[in-house]
């Protein structure tokens, strides 16, 4: 078994890989990092996907500099967790076209000795999906128990499910959708053209010179605007000052809200690359489960999993008649599907900050699947 | 015994009407209760609606695909005729539009099998009419100002609501407590009087007609 446990690994594709545009990468080298056992059958991984400025490092422990941080996801991955390490496999990666250690338009072009910013080929959804099915396969994992995603994540366990329905018991699709509204690639719009403007981004071969900085902060902060709700604004910061009595009467941040998503930008730039902000945001506006087909129903006709669908009520970047469009069209199909909408305040940050809302689905839930997965391989035993 | 057992010992007869093997879908089914047994006793194949998150967590936990939703907006998510049975058990009372829902189960539905308190029941009628006052029973334990009871029907109100709506009766299933307190039987005599809860399978009228 090539797989490691609780260890973060590299993993380099052979041969290569031709994306969904045509397009060829000859070499991909993929960061992913594993949390707890494979079982003896095989029979219990969980392929995580993380969304758009995720990374590896799912939950706690080294991450893949070996330094130890706190996971993404730790309040659902880990130990005692909904995805419980200690009775399931957990694999989650960098996506293709990422920033966190998996080829992306930072990474070296063979080709050329150099770095290849926008020269690197779009990518998409279905081609982060595929490059993860390649990691499987190095690692002996022929079946998984779940895809499990949030955003962007669920957008490529919803492709991973369609691409490879033979490889997933079930499907966890999380404060996602079946393809983004005019609304959502907007804002993706408003952030690229943020970017794209920034003197400093150079056509994209910044990485000698220092990365738009600037831009890439704006998209951040109009970013983290769409991951709020009014509610959370208004409690979180209502229209509070900071440090101050009254107003400075000068364009300088006054406002708590205005020091918070100067704050959220900053921290981006230092642990974000502007060129991957770019492919991020292009696949996700590229993504339509249903491209390809009559509609959505053909679409997901083929894919015989269990899903699991849940929406956040105050969630207007990725909104829950979205996530029911997609579980009509599954019941249409005639899929097993469960789904709710949980009642939060935190907009599309909810999937990351209700940690207790989804545990009560997602347990129960990957419990079922798993003891319906024994019972099919005692069927297959005998 | 207490009401909610009560309740629910219709949901025994409700088991009995459905066919070995069907599809069913349970509007309102808890956290699967019923489904469960159709499932594993009677190798039906089940779906359910429910809008408790704890309840739904209950289900999904038992192998039980359910969604949330919301009755009074129809069954928009369901393909016409995608169900043998669509199951309604003691939920007609509590919709906004139970009309809606009664035609919406029977287009996705060959048959539709409802349960609801029979309001024209004895005790209810006495209750009333000697104490002047709402009936509380043990088929409807809830005060006037705090029920989730918005729509109380008879036996006999049941009958034209379904023909009202392009349905017609197949088979309806009058019941009362046993004396014992625990379980209950068929009334056959006068059913809209003594029947404390009624089973009624229901089709479409262009189903059945020649």
């Amino acid at each position: 078994m090539a797989a490691k446990n609780d260890s973060p690994g590299s993993f380099s594709l052979p041969g290569g890989h031709t994306l969904l545009s045509g397009q060829r990468l000859e070499s991909i080298e993929v960061a992913f990092e594993t949390f707890g056992k494979l079982d003896a059958q095989g029979s219990n991984a969980v392929l995580i996907f993380h969304a758009l400025s995720g990374d590896s490092h799912v939950a706690n422990g080294p991450d893949v500099t070996g330094r130890p941080r706190d996971g993404w996801w730790a309040d659902l991955v880990g130990p005692g967790r909904a995805i419980d390490t200690t009775r399931y496999f957990v694999v989650c990666a960098n996506v293709i076209g990422g920033c966190s250690g998996t080829t992306g338009p930072g990474s070296i072009d063979p080709a050329t000795g150099a770095s290849y910013g926008t020269r690197f080929p779009l990518v998409t959804i279905e081609d982060m999906a595929d490059i993860q099915a390649a990691l499987l396969d190095s690692l002996g994992i022929a079946r998984l128990l779940a895809v499990v995603g949030g955003s962007m994540g669920g957008m490529q366990a919803l492709a991973f499910a369609q691409r490879f329905p033979d490889r997933c018991a079930s499907v966890l699709a999380i404060a996602t959708t079946w393809r983004l509204g005019a609304q959502a690639i907007a804002f993706n719009e408003v952030g690229r053209t943020a970017i794209l403007g920034d003197p400093a981004f150079l056509g994209g071969d910044y990485y000698g010179s220092g990365q738009p900085e600037s831009g890439l902060a704006i998209a951040r902060m109009i970013g983290h605007i769409t991951y709020l709700s009014d509610d959370s604004m208004r409690e979180k910061f209502g229209r509070r000052l900071r440090e101050r009595e009254g107003h400075a009467f000068e364009f300088v941040s006054e406002f708590e809200v205005e020091s918070y998503l100067a704050y959220q930008g900053r921290k981006f730039v230092e642990r974000f690359d502007a060129n991957t902000y770019l492919y991020m945001t292009k696949a996700m506006d590229y993504f339509d489960l249903s491209a390809g087909f009559p509609d959505l129903v053909d679409a997901v006709r083929g894919i015989d999993a269990r899903f699991l669908v849940l929406s956040f009520s105050s969630d207007w970047l990725f909104p829950t008649y979205q996530a029911r469009e997609l579980v009509d069209a599954l019941q249409a199909a005639g899929s097993e599907v469960s789904f709710a909408e949980i009642e939060s305040p935190y907009g599309h940050d909810a999937f990351l900050l209700e940690p207790a809302e989804q545990t009560r689905f997602i347990a129960p839930f990957l419990a079922s699947v798993y003891a319906d997965g024994r019972d099919t391989r005692g069927d297959d035993a005998r | 015994m207490t009401a909610a057992q009560f309740l629910r010992s219709d949901l025994r007869f409700i088991g009995e009407l459905v066919p070995t093997g069907s599809r069913v879908l349970d509007l309102g089914c808890g956290s699967g209760d019923l489904l469960a047994y159709l499932r594993d006793e009677r190798d039906c194949t089940v779906r359910g609606v429910e809008l408790s998150a704890p309840d739904i967590a209950t289900a999904i936990g038992r192998g039980i695909s359910v969604v949330q939703d919301d009755l009074d907006r129809g069954l928009a998510g369901f393909a016409d005729g995608s169900f043998d049975i669509v199951i309604l058990s003691q939920t007609l009372q509590i919709v906004r539009n139970p009309a809606l829902v009664l035609r919406e189960m029977l287009r996705v539905g060959r048959r539709a099998v409802l349960s609801f308190p029979n309001f024209g029941n004895w005790r209810v009628r006495g209750y009333l009419a000697f104490r002047g006052r709402m009936p509380v029973s043990r088929s409807i334990p809830y005060s006037w100002y705090d029920t989730p009871n918005i729509h109380h029907t008879t036996l006999k109100d049941f009958r034209d609501f379904v023909s009202a709506n392009g349905g017609v009766i197949l088979r309806e299933l009058p019941l009362a407590a046993n004396s014992s307190g625990v379980g209950v039987h068929p009334v056959r005599f006068v059913p809209n009087l003594r029947a404390e809860l009624a089973v009624a399978v229901v089709t479409r009228a262009d189903d059945v007609a020649p």
